[in-house]
């Protein structure tokens, strides 16, 4: 008897299946993408067991780096048309008699956190290159000059000004001299600030009545 | 060229016919594609939002204002000292340069079996209290909604009289990481009370000679 044989198949897989759940995913993701922005330095935040989520607007961030350099963040507000940005950026720019031009404004509305003294800040602006504008990023004054109050202190109060809802969120690295973090929380204060955000990763811990010292 | 002439012999000259073509299309290059940009998009998502610890500081008093603070307790003050190489000491009470002898000061860690055995040792009413409550609800004996539950938690917090009062105080020398994991501690142990506070000269004396 001769064997039979089984109809001959196509080895080919029918991909469309398969190219259907891919294009969901990536609409999805494509919608709600939030892309990371720049950030000034880079930091390896402390771990905590705090659950609660970071707020997405409304928030000053203050990042300090491990050498102790700050810098400042602050976002457009829950209602983008208010510019809080820009509004803080123009209350500086008078405070410290420097000219922005209309262009220079936008782009500082667009952009995330940075840290430099005003002195820089337009040519901070001026540069084209995102590479080139990491060089001016050496962080904001902290220390008061002539009795008058730090850049970083100013920064503080034109941003509780312009938004009165503004939440501080202090971004530090583990490894940044508590010191540094001290000064600014102070200035915070000394601005009527006397509730931080610590930006940290979460790490669970579990500890249960058994744990309980005899 | 020699392609060519070996088709035209397959077809040993019979009738000529369309040639079928397959309405199948070759989907592979565009999953491809689409996994690439996947990845991709996987990749430079902030996913996962970062967590805040949100801490209240005290009020600062003003100059103008005349000094009013609560008295507390002594044997309820557990002053908590960091210093570099994230050293913890701690000891109870007051440091009152006045009052010699200074308190002595005990040296523990950030580890499992170091401040927080203190801490929950001091706070093992409140403790007890809080976890057992939080059992009961994820055991289900407890049916509570989440504001419900987080306002009882910190009513229990606040009827607590028996739990330390916890002062946090870092000199220069400490990290960042100290002061977060410090008050990540007051919040695993359920402590009811703590603050930051400005170390006091008394106390970096002490930390000058305590054991290394």
């Amino acid at each position: 008897m001769p064997k039979i044989k089984p109809p001959a198949r196509s080895p080919r897989v029918d991909m469309t299946p398969m190219v259907d759940l891919f294009s969901v995913l990536l609409i999805f993701l494509l919608l709600t993408a939030s892309f990371r922005p720049q950030e000034a330095a880079i930091i390896s935040s402390p771990y905590s067991v705090s659950e609660k989520q970071a707020p997405d607007h409304d928030i000053m961030t203050i990042i300090i780096d491990k050498s102790g350099k700050v810098f400042f963040n602050i976002d457009n507000g829950r209602d983008t048309t208010t510019h809080t940005r820009i509004n803080v950026l123009t209350e500086m720019a008078k405070q410290y008699q420097v000219n922005f031009t209309k262009k220079e404004l936008q782009d500082f509305g667009n952009l995330a956190s940075f840290g430099m003294p005003m002195a820089n800040m337009k040519k901070w602006l001026d540069v084209p290159e995102t590479k080139d504008k990491e060089k001016f990023q050496v962080g904001i004054p902290t220390d008061s000059v002539d009795g008058r109050a730090s850049e970083l202190a100013m920064w503080i109060r034109f941003s509780r000004l312009a938004n009165v809802n503004t939440e501080v969120a202090i971004k530090g690295d583990g490894e940044t001299n508590y010191k540094v973090v001290k000064k600014v929380m102070d200035m915070l204060q000394a601005n009527r600030v006397n509730k931080f955000n610590l930006v940290t990763n979460l790490e669970k811990q579990e500890v249960t009545l058994k744990d309980l010292p005899k | 060229m020699a392609e060519i002439i070996q088709e035209e012999k397959g077809k040993k000259g019979g009738k000529k016919r369309a040639k079928k073509f397959s309405t199948h299309i070759d989907m592979t290059p565009m999953v491809d594609l689409m996994c690439l940009l996947i990845t991709f998009f996987m990749l430079t998502t902030a996913f996962s939002k970062s967590k805040v610890m949100v801490i209240t500081m005290p009020e600062k008093d003003q100059k103008d204002q005349p000094k009013d603070q609560p008295k507390i307790p002594a044997w309820r003050t557990l002053n908590i000292l960091l210093t570099d190489n994230d050293a913890v000491y701690y000891y109870i009470g007051q440091a009152d340069p006045r009052k010699p002898p200074l308190p002595t000061l005990t040296k523990t860690d950030f580890s499992k079996n170091g401040i927080r055995k203190v801490l929950l040792d001091k706070n093992r009413d409140l403790f007890t209290q809080i976890v057992t409550f939080r059992d009961k609800r994820r055991s289900g004996k407890l049916v509570v909604a989440d504001t419900t539950a987080d306002q009882e938690i910190k009513k229990m917090k606040k009827d607590d009289t028996k739990g330390p009062i916890v002062l946090i105080k870092a000199d220069d020398k400490a990290k960042y990481k100290d002061i977060v994991d410090i008050i990540d501690e007051m919040a695993i142990c359920n402590i009811a009370s703590y603050a930051i506070v400005d170390i006091q000269p008394a106390e970096l004396e002490m930390l000058k000679t305590a054991p290394k």
